[in-house]
């Protein structure tokens, strides 16, 4: 006898509100541990909602939420050292280095030796010549792959990733993915929220479409003809899309 | 790693950086400075000899001058979204409050003194006779204000309008201090030493112990959206 696979992320009936407005409506998700699965939707779909959700930034107003077997609502505290963030903000401190913040953060996430964790992660990411640098004269992209080094650091099972991809050059991109690529290889959970839609198929093992707060469409990418995936996307979002419609 | 190496983390990070950028501790000095200036030009010269004014000078300045750094706490966390990133680290949420409440004591304290030199020379106050006890009611008076101003800071930082907000909140909690810190050091200043103000600083005491308790308590509800 097989058994199924355990799920890293379990969403049942989720509602987030923002005031009287609901940016999650009934969100229902199932991801098994491994997995990495691609959301895509157009803006204000609530995907950035969802992953702060899954990451404990926010709690849901309605429903259950549980990631790694963890409540979410209830026990957030016991969650944050097994998950990492990657978002368009970089929650890097401007006045501190490249090194500084990683410290900073290893400490705050208790690892025994954050020096010498941080040294591997700016190598890593390519950052290790300008580490005594201020992140306040770093570009876009670099503070970017700082972003990433620092999401890296407590190295966690679950990796949340919404819209990784802005503003990142050539360079900082292929780097992202090949992170990516080896936290996959490594058996970790992977969500990455994204617009484009080859960046978001490339290495997915899982493709799902959210549309005005709720997943309307999910397959594993076996099932997905990538020639076409994009007339579907645009089927299931509606060429008039408007959210309040 | 403890509770309180992690708090210091967060304290000497708010240090460094504000080294680096002088923002927070420069605006304070200035703007205490041209409170007590101001202060001084508006009062009359043979009252500002008077014991009577110069305690509500000082704290007048001490207060106006510290809202502005509490201001910069955790607007300073709002740049590149840091306060969501701190918020994710796997820390008891009062692991961050007394990490933010540490270097606003330490900026407020500096502030505080230098201020109270500036107010001596213009006041004619015996600097050497009055500065230790001058220095711990200013101490006790900036644990309170700091414990529950950055808490209030917290509150606030999402809020468009969050420089007024944090006054309109903050100044009626600080009544009790500023009446307390005003009444000890009328006593100092008149030459009485600390023992005259003897219950006043009971209560600056006793104020800091609720109020730093209160805000540990709560804090996690002032960061959560």
């Amino acid at each position: 006898m097989t058994h199924a696979p355990e799920p890293a992320i379990e969403v049942r009936g989720l509602w987030k509100y923002f005031g009287h407005f609901p940016a999650l409506r009934g969100l229902d998700l199932t991801l098994a541990k491994g997995r990495f699965l691609t959301i895509f939707g157009p803006n204000g779909a609530g995907k950035t909602t969802l992953i702060r959700v899954l990451s404990t930034q926010l709690k849901p107003s309605e429903g259950s939420v549980s990631v790694g077997g963890v409540d979410v609502a209830a026990r957030a505290d016991l969650l944050r050292h097994r998950i990492g963030l990657i978002s368009h903000n970089t929650y890097l401190y401007a006045h501190l280095t490249a090194l500084e913040n990683l410290l900073f953060f290893g400490r705050m996430y208790g690892l025994a030796d954050p020096r010498t964790r941080a040294m591997d992660l700016l190598t890593e990411v390519g950052l290790a010549g300008r580490m005594d640098d201020r992140v306040s004269g770093y570009s876009r992209g670099m503070q970017q792959r700082l972003s990433i080094a620092r999401a890296l650091l407590h190295d966690p099972d679950i990796m949340f990733l919404d819209e990784p991809y802005t503003g990142l050059d050539q360079h900082a991109s292929r780097m992202l993915r090949g992170v990516l690529e080896t936290l996959h290889t490594r058996d970790r959970t992977i969500v990455l929220t994204t617009h484009n839609i080859d960046q978001g198929l490339e290495m997915c093992d899982d493709v799902a479409i959210q549309v005005r707060g709720r997943l309307v469409f999910k397959e594993p990418i076996g099932a997905i003809d990538r020639g076409t995936f994009e007339e579907a996307y645009f089927e299931h979002v509606g060429k008039d899309y408007r959210w309040d419609s | 790693m403890g509770f309180l190496s992690r708090s210091w983390a967060i304290a000497q990070k708010d240090i460094i950086a504000e080294l680096r950028a002088r923002e927070t501790v420069f605006s304070m000095l200035l703007f205490g400075f041209l409170v007590i200036l101001i202060f001084n030009f508006g009062i009359e010269p043979g009252l500002r000899e008077e014991n009577l004014v110069k305690p509500g000078v000082l704290w007048a300045a001490f207060i106006f001058a510290g809202i502005l750094g509490l201001n910069r706490s955790f607007a300073s966390e709002k740049e590149n979204d840091c306060l969501q990133g701190l918020l994710l680290c796997p820390v008891d949420r009062a692991v961050i409050y007394l990490g933010k409440l540490l270097g606003n004591v330490v900026f407020t304290f500096i502030m505080g003194i230098v201020v109270f030199v500036f107010f001596s020379v213009l006041y004619n106050v015996d600097i050497i006779a009055t500065f230790l006890p001058i220095g711990l009611i200013l101490l006790l008076t900036t644990i309170g204000f700091s414990a529950v101003g950055t808490l209030f800071s917290a509150v606030s930082v999402g809020i468009k309008a969050r420089d007024v907000i944090l006054s309109i909140l903050l100044f009626p909690v600080m009544v009790p201090v500023v009446l307390a810190a005003a009444k000890s050091s009328a006593s100092v200043l008149d030459g009485g030493g600390l023992s005259g103000g003897g219950l006043w600083l009971v209560l600056l005491v006793v104020y800091d112990v609720i109020f730093l308790a209160v805000s540990v308590m709560v804090f996690d509800y002032a960061v959560e959206e």
